[in-house]
């Protein structure tokens, strides 16, 4: 897993994803299911780890390359919420926000985010292309509140103080 | 353990006894802290041999529905030449529960060693660990230790020169708590939407594709190594109230207490001492006001329930609600009660997979309503209508997540109505601002 890549355009000509080492990656996984369809969700992370993001293109190719239809595709990566189907940030950012976290100050945090991303409100992302905020529910590391991912990355017990140090990890 | 704390003198560390200590994530390290004894044993028994021990140590499913494991095994059917798979539930994404992620993070060579066992039980040669996709780190710690496993000849094609083939294959999940439940899960292991399916079949007939399936929760595997290597007898000795609980469990502590944590206590621990002595209690000046204890799924708890409840599958239900996965979500007398369910409301919306109807419209009207209240807007046959909706979200669906959103509504609205009328009364200052 690497962090969330270079966005591409959305109207940029579509380059395949699996080609050279990330064909083989995906091809390694054949004999651990017995159909192909199960690679779904493994594929599309391997586009979203090398594209950042899941373009319609990207999913007509996965859609050929696992023999099923892009809209069955589309239909799967839609149902889950980490596949971005659109570009997002150069590093995109997770925060809990569900009634444990809550309780012990998420809120603040989330603020403390916002503003020094400057993406001002959930869901948008910098105006300097740097960071996509978004709130999500319970991380799972509900005594180490509050949890935030940034791309692949798990930070714990996150206060706002912490926040401008966590965030000048990412360029 | 409560890892970042030191054990406490009243815990009972079986599961947690190496988080913290980095050396028994590796191979090296677990075995030599006595891991994979357990797995060289079982394969020197039939597994009839050791479904019949698990059944005897009376383990339970710790993901929350508490069905006999060893029962749960021998549902599976025998000689019938098909293929049969073990599913390992990971997908920890109850709010208040953070165990599995701590087993993963610290001991994956435990819930490896487990599922081999646990595999080689139901007659399966792999084993499909199904992550949640936000657990990057457990994710990295365990795709390790299955790479390590294999070089030792604890996974492959000749386990241990025993003959006997084990693969373990990690699922990545990509952000969906819905699929933690079993069959959604299998869905989603299969390249589908994680949409629950209708049971009967059920797994063990017709489950991952197609074949004879079982889930079992991380926890719940990591005790099958324990059980083998110290005997039924020992594991259903631990216990101090009903001989249906028996074991260790860890309960995840979170909120407003002073040391949120893992805790590892015996069955029937009281849940007073688990609140106020291990987990440290209330911060300054604050009081117990409510526990939900089951992880976010179960009925809210009074402080007075709370005290008076032993942490067991049937102590809890006594006291008005459910063990579940025992994520604990302590709120003291700061807590907004109604804001707080509303939000869990939320958390059912989002999550929601919209299949059923009463599940998927009954989900976003309650936290609509209860929204509403807080907009200080609310009327009061409100909160007859968040009633009457609940109880045609519950029973009434194909899996319990709608269930699961009102458990907390309609509990909320019985044992703390006095929360609920400082709203409708307008007495109490709107929590959210008017639209």
């Amino acid at each position: 897993m690497s962090g969330t890549a270079h966005a591409a355009h959305p109207d940029a000509p579509h380059q395949a994803v699996f080609v050279g080492k990330v064909k083989d990656k995906l091809e390694a996984l054949f004999p651990s299911y017995p159909t192909k369809m199960a690679c779904l969700l493994p594929a599309l992370w391997m586009v979203q780890e090398e594209r950042g993001w899941i373009s319609a293109d990207s999913i007509a190719e996965v859609a050929a390359v696992l023999g099923l239809t892009p809209a069955y595709v589309r239909g799967v990566a839609t149902f889950y919420t980490m596949y971005h189907l659109h570009p997002v940030g150069r590093h995109f950012i997770q925060v809990c926000g569900t009634s444990p976290c809550h309780l012990c100050g998420s809120d603040e945090v989330m603020k403390a985010i916002l503003q020094q991303t400057a993406c001002g409100e959930l869901g948008t992302t910098s105006p300097d292309g740097r960071f996509t905020v978004v709130e999500v529910e319970c991380l799972g590391a509900c005594g180490f509140a509050t949890p935030i991912l940034v791309d692949d990355d798990f930070h714990d017990s996150v206060t706002p103080e912490r926040v401008p140090g966590i965030l000048a990890r990412y360029p | 353990m409560g890892f970042p704390h030191p054990s406490h003198p009243k815990e009972t560390v079986v599961l947690s006894k190496y988080f913290g200590d980095a050396d028994a994530r590796t191979y090296a390290g677990w075995a030599k802290r006595g891991g994979y004894e357990a797995l060289k044993k079982a394969l020197g028994m039939t597994p009839e041999a050791i479904v019949d021990e698990i059944k005897a140590s009376g383990l339970r499913g710790r993901g929350g529905a508490g069905f006999p494991t060893g029962l749960k095994w021998s549902f599976m059917p025998k000689g019938d030449n098909k293929p049969h798979y073990l599913v390992c539930n990971a997908d920890e994404s109850e709010p208040g529960t953070f165990k599995d992620r701590e087993l993963m993070r610290w001991t994956p060579h435990q819930l490896i060693e487990g599922c081999a066992i646990g595999a080689y039980a139901i007659g399966a040669e792999r084993c499909y660990i199904y992550i949640r996709g936000e657990f990057t780190e457990p994710w990295r710690v365990m795709t390790k230790a299955v790479e390590e496993a294999y070089s030792y000849g604890a996974l492959g094609a000749n386990v241990f020169e025993s003959g006997k083939r084990i693969d373990i294959v990690l699922h990545r999940g990509a952000g969906a708590y819905i699929c933690g439940e079993e069959t959604a899960m299998m869905n989603s292991i299969e390249g589908r939407r994680g949409n629950p399916r209708i049971k009967p079949p059920f797994p063990a007939v017709a489950g991952l594709f197609g074949m004879p399936t079982t889930i079992n929760n991380v926890e719940t595997l990591t005790a099958v190594p324990h059980i083998l290597n110290r005997g039924a007898a020992w594991y259903k000795g631990l216990c101090l109230s009903s001989p249906k609980s028996t074991g260790t469990k860890l309960f995840s502590v979170c909120g407003h207490v002073m040391k949120p944590g893992n805790f590892e206590v015996t069955m029937g621990f009281p849940m007073k001492d688990l609140i106020h002595d291990l987990a440290g209690g209330m911060r300054p000046g604050r009081r117990l006001k409510a526990v939900i204890p089951g992880g976010s799924s179960v009925p809210i708890m009074t402080a007075a329930e709370a005290e008076a409840a032993l942490c067991d599958y049937e102590g809890i239900v006594e006291r008005g609600s459910m063990l579940g996965s025992a994520g604990f979500i302590v709120m003291d007398d700061s807590t907004d009660i109604v804001y707080e369910i509303y939000r869990l409301a939320k958390f059912y919306a989002h999550e929601s997979c919209a299949q059923c109807t009463q599940c998927r419209e009954g989900t976003a009207w309650t936290t609509k309503i209860l929204e509403r209240i807080l907009r200080g807007q609310g009327k009061r046959e409100d909160l007859d209508l968040l009633l009457d909706l609940s109880e045609q979200m519950t029973g009434k669906t194909i899996c319990v997540l709608s269930d699961s959103c009102a458990a907390p509504i309609v509990s909320g609205i019985k044992k703390f109505p006095e929360e609920f009328d400082a709203y409708l009364s307008r007495a109490r200052t709107p929590a959210l601002a008017a639209v």
